[in-house]
């Protein structure tokens, strides 16, 4: 195998590369059925991480991806499923997006509806990613392997987004800390 | 709860975990780690539906000018020409066609064009340091630059980043997501960097690009070449040994 390329930190200037002017729209606004989620990023001392940027990934509403390695193909079509987002002043970002799907897995079981989550910054030598699950789904979080692999409820807690407003749901990620949101080795 | 059926015949085949390749979350050379890295071990996730595929995003979101750093203003910028080209490659030699290669750097001299940045050096009204382009079928992109200038930071006492251009690649899997950044050969900031120094130092080098006189158009610009290699199929990464390397 040829050497794979290291990461490096996203550093402290990303805000003038990466942003895209419709990056929080994983759909566009007005969207029937569309679901804003907002959060903030925090550091170990509890402060906000204001130079962070958040991204997004996760199936179409029949939870299908348009990629070829997804042999059902897409229902959806132009789903792009993709958010990007810096984080603001106060830590926060947004990202517009639908529900995903629950996902079959290759082994026969479920995924509850997810999206899978980057966060990227300054002080971060490589990239740490969680999942956000939906506050609506018990039953699916329940039987989801990936939240019974983790085991104890206030860990899977820190997965989980939070009600807000109609149509609103907050996902605070905690980087370090009594809180520390669970992240993974991908 | 909606039922979904297993599906017969859904194999998803997991990328490589590479080890000996990244560097640690907690690196405390590199003091912005001590808040930010986390502390609790990471959670193995299997590659499933969500982590095999990716955003592919189309042509459309790009233009051939976003290429060329030094042509997006009415003059042209000052410092030294480049061309910075290579190909994305998977571990396997696979060229990754058709993915999004962002970068940002700084001017030459060394200063980005951001609010944070207060380093006293002059700002280049000819030069936002941003581009972008879709590697090709083949997986080869290409950038028209300017060499970035060193810069001071406060990470310990007369700190100096190594020159620099800034990567980010979407691949084609969540799994092949990649941010890094581009070193040039023979810096002499190398050994008192500790980003640089925080990869596992076999690994070192694959961040340095090479000076390509091949590359190099006369009269014109100085050529680097750079390949960047993501992540690939455990189970198959060797059904092609060492195919373009």
């Amino acid at each position: 195998m040829t050497g794979l390329t290291p990461s490096q930190t996203v550093g402290p200037f990303l805000a003038i590369g990466l942003p895209w002017p419709d990056g929080p729209f994983v759909v566009p606004e007005g969207t029937p059925g569309a679901v804003e989620i907002t959060g903030r990023v925090f550091d170990g001392a509890g402060d906000p991480v204001p130079d962070a940027l958040v991204e997004t990934w996760q199936a179409d509403p029949d939870g299908r991806f348009a990629h070829p390695d997804d042999p059902r193909g897409a229902v959806s079509p132009g789903f792009r499923g993709f958010g990007r987002c810096p984080t603001g002043p106060d830590g926060s970002y947004r990202i517009l997006t639908v529900k995903p799907g629950a996902l079959p897995c290759p082994d026969g079981g479920t995924e509850a509806p997810h999206l899978d989550v980057s966060v990227f910054a300054r002080g971060l030598l490589d990239r740490v990613v969680t999942r956000a699950y939906f506050p609506d789904e018990a039953r699916a979080n329940a039987a989801d392997p990936v939240l019974a692999s983790i085991g104890d409820p206030a860990r899977v807690a820190t997965l989980v987004a939070e009600p807000a407003a109609a149509g609103r749901l907050r996902f605070d990620i905690h980087l370090q800390g009594d809180r520390e949101t669970v992240f993974f080795d991908v | 709860m909606m039922t979904v059926h297993p599906l017969p015949g859904l194999a998803v085949a997991p990328y490589e975990r590479p080890s000996g390749v990244h560097p640690p979350l907690h690196f405390a050379e590199y003091r912005s780690t001590a808040l930010r890295a986390p502390r609790r071990p990471l959670v193995l996730l299997p590659h499933r539906l969500t982590e095999v595929t990716g955003p592919l995003l189309g042509a459309e979101r790009v233009t051939p000018a976003e290429a060329d750093l030094t042509a997006q203003h009415d003059g042209e910028p000052q410092g030294q020409r480049i061309i910075v080209a290579g190909r994305v490659l998977d571990s396997g030699g696979r060229p990754v066609p058709e993915t999004l290669v962002e970068i940002w750097q700084p001017n030459a001299a060394g200063r980005y064009r951001h609010s944070v940045d207060d380093h006293p050096a002059p700002l280049d009204p000819n030069f936002t340091g941003v581009g972008r382009c879709l590697t090709d079928s083949e997986g080869r992109y290409r950038f028209i630059t300017i060499k970035p200038g060193s810069y001071p930071w406060r990470n310990h006492p007369n700190a100096w980043r190594p020159a620099h251009i800034h990567f980010s690649l979407l691949g084609r899997a969540f799994t092949q997501r990649l941010v890094t950044q581009m070193y040039f050969p023979g810096d002499p900031l190398f050994f008192q960097d500790p980003i640089f120094n925080s990869v596992p130092e076999a690994a070192r080098d694959r961040m340095i690009s090479r000076f390509d006189l091949g590359l190099t158009v006369p009269e014109w610009a100085l050529g680097y070449t750079w390949d960047i290699v993501l992540r690939g199929r455990g189970a198959t990464a060797f059904e092609q040994p060492d195919g373009h390397r």
